[in-house]
């Protein structure tokens, strides 16, 4: 039933920590999302909402990403010339272009929090909202690639 | 894909969900412990409210696709030993999720009855309320509970 990822058993515990690792990515975003959405420039939820991307989302991006790796190169998916599955070429980039963008969003949230502290503008902290809502979306379609493995 | 294929991917997602929900009300619970004021526990309203839909959708999602997946899938059977494992832990974590919910309630029903009095300043009981020590141990428990249908959904013990 569910995780019958093409997987032997001995790659068990890595997937835990794979799937794991992306369950709190998720979540992260989740409250991120929420926070930075529903903060109406309350400046504690604008907080919280940075502080969940960077203190949530960014080690469970990191957990998810190594057991990724760990996993793929256990299974020869790594090597030269190795055949890679749709789902496996979706994964992958999906989670370094995801990780980029979630980069890029910790970077810009930063700012925006510093400017909050100096009582300037929410439009940094929005444009992490956004960046948040598309990784998100990203991520939801990574979970379909994984689970239901198109091709 | 399979219309088998779209139903494990829905009952990952729902996972997801539900795990999602979960580390929301984790994020939530760190943030109320320093809430003392009415206006500041029913800002986190709002918030609650995503956590519940994710938890609730993903809960349901897990449980009625994961069941209908046990009786599609022909390598599964729903005697199997880990898939009964799994459906105890979700009426576990359920009713513990439940009960957390009511826990922290009573935050926000306090806070509800402190606006409404009109007394807007920090309140003593209230911060007691927020913070709850029966509260996190019952989220700890909900969270043991899921990571063990986790760790189970993945090894599937005694499975062939």
């Amino acid at each position: 039933m569910l995780f019958s990822i093409a997987h032997t058993h001995g790659q068990d515990f890595a997937l835990f920590l794979h799937v794991l690792g992306a369950m709190i990515l998720v979540g992260g975003l989740l409250t991120a999302a929420s926070s930075l959405a529903l903060a109406r420039g309350d400046v504690k939820f604008l907080r919280l909402g940075y502080f969940s991307l960077l203190a949530v989302a960014l080690p469970g991006w990191l957990l998810m990403r190594i057991d990724a790796e760990w996993i793929a190169s256990k299974e020869g998916w790594t090597a030269k010339g190795a055949p890679t599955p749709t789902w496996l070429g979706i994964g992958f980039v999906l989670a370094d272009a995801g990780g980029l963008i979630l980069l890029i969003s910790l970077i810009t949230g930063g700012i925006g929090v510093r400017r909050l502290r100096a009582g300037k503008g929410t439009g940094l902290l929005k444009a992490t909202l956004a960046l948040s809502i598309v990784l998100l979306a990203a991520y939801i379609v990574a979970v379909w690639a994984m689970a239901g493995k198109p091709n | 894909m399979s219309f088998d294929d779209w139903a494990l991917a829905v009952h990952v997602l729902s996972a997801f969900a539900y795990v999602g929900g979960i580390v929301l009300f984790w994020v939530l619970i760190v943030a109320v412990r320093r809430v003392d004021t009415p206006e500041g526990t029913l800002r986190m309203e709002p918030i609650v409210k995503v956590g519940n839909a994710a938890v609730g959708i993903g809960a349901t999602g897990t449980i009625v696709i994961g069941i209908y997946l046990a009786f599609a899938l022909d390598s599964y059977a729903i005697w199997n030993g880990w898939i009964i494992a799994a459906i105890v832990l979700w009426a576990i974590s359920a009713e513990l999720g439940r009960r957390t919910g009511a826990a922290y309630m009573r935050g926000m029903e306090k806070a509800k009855e402190l606006d409404a009095a009109r007394t807007p300043d920090a309140n003593e009981e209230l911060l007691a309320l927020n913070r709850t020590s029966a509260g996190v141990f019952l989220h700890a428990l909900t969270s043991l509970a899921v990571l063990l249908i986790l760790l189970d959904m993945i090894f599937k013990p005694g499975a062939p």
